[in-house]
């Protein structure tokens, strides 16, 4: 399980290990949305935000 | 057979598809949607896909893939016009009216002026949604004429100009819950209520998901439903009155689930995944092809 820092608050943020590339998972510490956007190494960005045409 | 799943943004219900995809051993590629370009007279490289499973967050790019995948005869789940009348409310409840199914009572209004005549004919309360959007985000139920007033300057104002135009929805006192149903082809998988002391009960919002057995009532509004939109893999929100009867609410075009598999005990990611592969082998048809103001069937003798 990797872990990486948090963009928005700089708190350990872990990778979960089945994780994959674009899956969106927050941050323990601030709540934050983030993006998994590398695995190898590990990398996140902060999450888009949601958008006006966003649904299910 | 070669699965192409177009996503924005993966959450839970993604990862469980691309679970169930691996358990099948399905040759499958995710398809970030952010990095698609298309050249139109170049359509080799995508023919590659089998079928292409939309999992796309943006009901307006969704809709744009799809239609340029579904002009180069590519089998898409859900096709491009059954987004297209999903994703939005006034197409929904047109293709609803067109096909006989039951549903709340709707207008739609051009101006505050118009949206404010209407909304006091229909008398209080009633709901006010934005034509486009999801997960119960701005919607407005109006109790009386100063909120009315209140929230159409509101929208008129601050709004983009769909909020422009006034999706007016006679409010139904539903007792506590809604229904949701997944249908997934001809059949309606499974269901389940939404319980919220609110009056919004979208599980995104907090509801509580129970299972809900699929009577014979439930499954031919789910079914009528889904033919009124086209077909494919949809989830029917059915709102209960009073008096006993169902209404059609929603329709849902990518729907989410991850709430619903436990009290179900259904596999729907797994069933999706199945449809997915039936129409990428080319044995199904993906849709029963209607299109909203096409009446192919109906139901409940309102057509």
């Amino acid at each position: 399980m990797a872990v990486v820092s948090c963009p928005e608050c700089g708190a350990n943020v872990e990778i979960p290990g089945d994780a994959i590339v674009g899956e969106i998972i927050v941050c323990p510490e601030c709540g934050v949305e983030l993006e998994v956007t590398g695995l190898d190494p590990a990398a996140v960005t902060l999450a888009a935000e949601v958008e006006e045409d966003w649904g299910e | 057979m070669r699965i192409g799943v177009l996503i924005s943004r993966v959450r839970v219900e993604e990862k469980y598809i691309v679970q169930a995809l691996e358990a099948r051993g399905v040759d499958f590629e995710l398809i970030d949607v952010r990095q698609v370009k298309f050249d139109l007279q170049a359509a080799d490289q995508w023919k590659q896909y089998d079928v292409i499973l939309d999992r796309c967050v943006s009901q307006s790019q969704a809709v744009s893939i799809l239609q340029v995948l579904g002009s180069w005869g590519i089998p898409c789940v859900n096709r491009a016009e059954v987004v297209q009348v999903c994703g939005d409310k006034l197409n929904t409840s047109l293709a609803l009216v067109a096909h006989g199914v039951p549903m709340p009572r709707t207008c739609v209004a051009y101006t505050p002026e118009a949206a404010l005549e209407a909304i006091e004919e229909m008398g209080y309360p009633v709901v006010l949604k934005p034509a486009v959007g999801s997960w119960g985000r701005l919607l407005a139920k109006i109790n009386d004429r100063d909120a009315a007033e209140a929230i159409i300057e509101h929208k008129s104002t601050l709004g983009s100009y769909q909020h422009s135009i006034f999706y007016i929805q006679e409010y139904v006192d539903k007792p506590g819950r809604d229904i949701r149903t997944f249908v997934v082809g001809d059949e309606t998988i499974c269901g389940i209520t939404r319980s919220s002391e609110h009056w919004i009960t979208n599980t995104a919002r907090g509801g509580q998901s129970a299972e809900c057995p699929i009577t014979p009532e439930i499954d031919r509004l789910s079914q009528a439903a889904a033919q009124a939109v086209g077909g494919g893999v949809v989830a029917i929100d059915l709102l209960e009155t009073h008096d006993g009867q169902l209404l059609v609410n929603e329709v849902n075009h990518t729907m989410e689930f991850r709430n619903s598999i436990a009290p179900t005990g259904v596999d729907i990611p797994g069933r999706i995944v199945d449809y997915a592969i039936q129409i990428g082998e080319g044995k199904h048809s993906g849709g029963n092809g209607a299109h909203a103001g096409q009446a192919a069937t109906t139901i409940g003798g309102q057509a």
